[in-house]
């Protein structure tokens, strides 16, 4: 069976350059990069080309990046670091309903200990409002956590006009742009942020790298304390070929990103409108077009339930995921689609497809030739569906 | 994550459809919480001669009313109330923890099938 994988916003596989990369630094070049002889030396050189290469991708100088062991820990790292750093200044933090959990998590945890939290909501398509935010600043607001893009719904926010904001009112702004990285453009400068957090597995580098980009003249106070590596932002023996990896990802995705956006828009658009013009009752989730990831798919598909869905088309070999409960890990399905405004019912129906750069015409005409089937045969055993075929006949 | 034993019923489910003019439905949880399992029985004295099903949930929600459905043709209602969730579950060779409370349901769609059935004969008498 050939399996199809359309799950590339959970995670991407190593592109095989970055892998021969990595390779050399695990068996070869293994010394640690604060050693001071000849194996260090080479180590701390391709580390700090890879911190060069990070930088070029999002342009911001390499000094104003601190690589961490992922996505979660450079979001920790920005908001717990500026909480700590201005907590004589200010209680109050800003966030979005959509947040991924490394946000969302970390904010509660701030609130229960004594900060003020404000959550804004987002729109229908699951884009947060400028107005909302602007209404939401307080005189004691010290932080602005806002996602670039959403990693269930694709939707992208006005990141470059909520930057603004901040900065005509002196507010830290963070954002976490793991899932608009070698996507969309990405340039700290032009959207104004202080602080943005990217991932190394969601562009085809390794697992366990990821980095915080820190706006030079922006204090935060380290998690981990220890040796005093990246500039005693994070300290810990730096997982060099792991860095290395996600240096030539980020080159690599710089090369490649507006042929593989180009091409995945297009097979984003013939997945969701043969989805719509093959099965009833469907909903999109999330805007279209320009507002829109170019590889994103998120459909509700009326009386059947996500899990369901997810467990016959791995049967059949593809990968995808939902927002249902069953999959979410609690009762409830997911906290963007309830944010978007969906009802449950329609929720626990969602299923997202994430393109990535290896996915073909041919793998999507396969998705489109067996999900209706699936549908189908769910919803003949389903009891919610019978109500709607008896009320059509009537 | 599922035993063979769920898949298999979540693939190929046994007893799947209505029954018209059944003796007894029953229909537990609901569309917000993800799961909703309806059952038909056809019994002939207190014997279960027929039964189906109608499920919207996941994977174990479907197997579990499945294999309900297999557990009580035959059996008469009184030994059918004694099926419980639990003895679905094993049936199918467990469940995640996590499907244990949510999806398992499907004893409580047969019972209640059973008390429906037992309201509508005691009006009929």
């Amino acid at each position: 069976m050939r399996r199809v994988y359309l799950d590339h916003s959970a995670t991407t596989p190593v592109d095989p350059e970055v892998a021969s990369v990595m390779m050399t630094y695990y068996t070869e070049k293994y010394g640690n990069p604060s050693s001071v002889h000849g194996f260090g030396r080479e180590a701390k050189q391709a580390l700090e080309q890879a911190r060069t290469q990070v930088a070029e991708l999002i342009g911001a100088n390499p000094k104003e990046i601190t690589f961490t062991s992922g996505g979660t820990e450079a979001d920790n790292l920005a908001i717990l670091g500026t909480a700590e750093a201005l907590r004589t200044k200010g209680k109050h933090i800003i966030t979005s309903c959509i947040e991924h959990h490394a946000v969302l998590e970390t904010c509660e945890h701030l609130e229960k200990n004594g900060f003020d939290l404000t959550v804004i909501p987002v729109d229908e398509e699951g884009v947060i409002s400028v107005d909302a935010v602007q209404k939401a600043i307080r005189p004691d607001t010290i932080l602005i956590t806002v996602m670039h893009a959403n990693n269930e719904v694709g939707s992208i926010q006005p990141i470059a006009e909520i930057g603004k904001l901040a900065k005509e009112h002196g507010i830290v702004f963070h954002v976490d742009a793991v899932q608009s990285l070698g996507k969309i453009p990405v340039n700290v400068d032009e959207m104004n942020v202080d602080l943005l957090t990217v991932s190394s597995h969601k562009i085809y580098g390794p697992k366990g790298v990821g980095a915080l980009y820190v706006r030079k003249g922006v204090r935060i106070v380290p998690l981990v304390h220890g040796g005093g590596q990246e500039r005693k932002r994070r300290s810990g023996t730096e997982n060099t070929p792991g860095i290395i990896g996600f240096g030539k990802a980020c080159e690599l995705a710089g090369q490649r990103m507006a042929e593989d956006a180009q091409k995945q828009t297009k097979l984003r658009d013939k997945l969701m409108n043969g989805i719509l013009d093959r099965i009833e009752f469907v909903k999109v989730n999330g805007p279209l077009g320009e507002k829109r990831l170019p590889n994103n798919v998120n459909v509700s598909i009326r009386y059947v339930e996500g899990e369901s869905l997810l467990l016959s088309l791995d049967m059949l070999g593809i990968a995808a995921s939902s927002g249902s409960a069953c999959t979410s890990g609690s009762l409830d399905p997911s906290h963007v689609l309830l944010g978007m405004g969906l009802i449950h019912e329609i929720a626990h129906g969602s299923l997202r497809f994430s393109l990535g750069r290896q996915n073909t015409e041919e793998e999507i005409d396969n998705v489109l030739e067996q999900l209706p089937k699936i549908v189908e045969r769910l919803r003949m055993m389903s009891p919610l569906y019978d109500q709607v075929v008896r009320s059509k006949h009537v | 994550m599922y035993t063979e034993k769920v898949m298999d019923h979540f693939t190929n489910p046994r007893n799947v459809g209505e029954l018209e003019n059944a003796d007894g439905v029953g229909e537990v949880g609901n569309a917000k919480c993800g799961d909703i399992m309806r059952i038909y029985l056809d019994i002939e004295g207190d014997i279960i001669k027929d039964v189906k099903f109608k499920t919207f949930g996941c994977g174990a929600a479907v197997a579990t009313s499945s294999m309900v459905t297999e557990m009580v043709k035959g059996k008469t209602i009184d030994e059918a109330m004694e099926i419980s969730n639990k003895a679905v579950a094993e049936a199918l060779g467990g469940l995640p923890e996590s499907k244990m409370h949510c999806s398992n349901l499907a004893a409580d769609a047969l019972h209640k099938a059973i008390e429906n059935y037992r309201d509508n004969h005691q009006k009929k008498e």
